[in-house]
């Protein structure tokens, strides 16, 4: 409980602060990590190294270099359609946040429909990139919008099916309370760990994770930015800062779809054997689901570098012939198994 | 203002946040970029060569159908979500009802998938 009161604006001013940090933090931090250094020692290489010790401060270099490049927008470009669309990716990112809970009074807000909002808003990304897609004036980028567009509508619904498998085994859909249902649960019976989601949804989970993996368009699923065929897609003509956007926009979102995964089914914020309601919690589970945000990130990145790019079509038979199937089958036998027990 | 209209203003605002950066970085950006227009730089890129045709060039969308699957699908989501949070409470009546209506849904996709709507066309 905080001892202090605070009016609603000082509030406000509070989680728009927190939001920056849980949006750059975590893309700055999978940048980093993954992007520069996990992928080049997964391929004998150093990275980055300049700049910083063992090049930590390459990220600010980057930003430096891209705040100073020139502003180019194609003549024949939509222009009004071209400048709005990293608003629109970029401001679904912070939507995507708006419902995550980091520990017991560390939220940014407490809405019952949590996830269900979470999922809706986070499609609104699909309208930018399509947007950016059709008012780029180019081939590459037009036909990049529409497999973006294609794929991501098909991989939102397994991951919104996925979700519902959790959603009947903790009976609710605000994220503070799944956290809750985690932490006090019981695995036939033994309560010690409380009952993390990823043991008894593992089907779920990995559908999550996939889904997850399409709609960010990481490599296997990397179809409508393949570099090979169509340049960088819906992005091809967005250069200099517009092109950092977007790309923080992919990191942030990676970031807050892997905290959502940590939240969803590996407990979130809380930790064993600790109390729920203990205050040191509003200080050390923001840092516990970093820490879980980041193995799952981990995950992600892992696939992203290990396999090789599907193609348009096996990509929409897995997502309509086997991962709906499958999550559709999970719903039905948690549904079972929540009633029968 | 109560407690629930807030927690929504709360959504708003971090939208405007999200715009409010973009807006930010950009603005900042225009400061400090230099800005030396030359023609060939305005072209759209086409691998280096010279763009051909109309930019909005036609080209066939192979997959308009899965949009039709997609809308069904989502409205039955919309649907099993509310249950899904009331499982306990209907018990067993409940279980029948969503299996029946899962299984009219699952029909739907397999009857697409029957027609070769799943398929690349």
């Amino acid at each position: 409980m905080t001892a202090v009161e605070l009016s609603y604006w000082q509030q406000t001013v509070f989680r728009v602060l927190g939001v920056l940090v849980a949006v750059i933090l975590p893309a700055g931090g999978f940048v980093y990590v993954f992007l520069f250094k996990m992928m080049s020692f997964m391929q004998s290489r150093l990275g980055p190294m300049e700049a910083g010790p063992y090049g930590s401060m390459q990220l600010l270099a980057e930003v430096g270099k891209f705040l100073q490049k020139e502003d180019i927008v194609p003549e024949k470009a939509d222009r009004r359609l071209f400048f709005l669309a990293p608003y629109i990716v970029l401001a679904s990112t912070f939507l995507l946040l708006v419902v995550m809970p980091f520990g017991p009074d560390a939220y940014f807000t407490n809405l019952d429909t949590g996830i269900f909002l979470a999922m809706g808003l986070s499609s609104i990304s699909v309208i930018g990139i399509l947007i950016a897609g059709w008012a780029s004036a180019s081939k590459y980028a037009l036909i990049g919008g529409l497999r973006a567009a294609g794929q991501l509508i098909a991989y939102e619904l397994p991951m919104v099916l996925a979700v519902v498998g959790v959603v009947i085994q903790a009976g609710t859909l605000n994220l503070q309370g799944i956290v809750t249902a985690q932490h006090s649960g019981e695995i036939f019976g033994f309560g010690g760990i409380g009952n993390p989601f990823i043991i008894t949804q593992l089907v779920g989970f990995f559908v999550f994770l996939t889904a997850t993996q399409a709609e960010l368009t990481q490599t296997p699923f990397d179809m409508p930015v393949a570099e090979s065929e169509i340049v960088t897609g819906y992005i091809t003509e967005y250069s200099g800062l517009r092109f950092l956007l977007f790309f923080i926009g992919e990191f942030a979102t990676a970031g807050a779809f892997a905290a959502i995964a940590a939240t969803l089914f590996l407990g979130g914020w809380a930790v064993p054997f600790v109390d729920l309601d203990d205050d040191i919690m509003n200080i050390a589970g923001p840092l516990v689901l970093f820490g879980k945000m980041m193995l799952v990130g981990f995950l992600i990145f892992w696939v992203r570098f290990t396999f090789p790019r599907f193609r348009e079509d096996q990509l929409q038979a897995f997502a309509w012939k086997f991962l709906i199937p499958i999550s559709l089958v999970n719903i039905l036998a948690t549904m079972v198994l929540k009633v029968a027990f | 203002m109560s407690d629930f209209l807030r927690d929504y203003l709360t959504v708003g605002i971090f939208g405007l946040v999200g715009a409010g950066l973009v807006g930010l970085l950009l603005g900042v950006g225009s400061l400090l970029r230099p800005t030396r227009p030359q023609p060939e730089k305005y072209i759209n890129y086409e691998s280096g060569v010279d763009p051909v045709g109309s930019q909005w060039g036609q080209s066939q969308v192979r997959y308009y159908i899965f949009a039709l699957l997609f809308v069904m699908f989502d409205v039955e989501a919309v649907f099993i979500f509310p249950f899904a949070t009331r499982v306990d409470a209907y018990g067993w009546f409940g279980l029948v009802e969503m299996v029946v209506f899962i299984v009219i849904l699952a029909l739907g996709l397999l009857y697409a998938w029957k027609k070769k709507v799943l398929r690349w066309v």
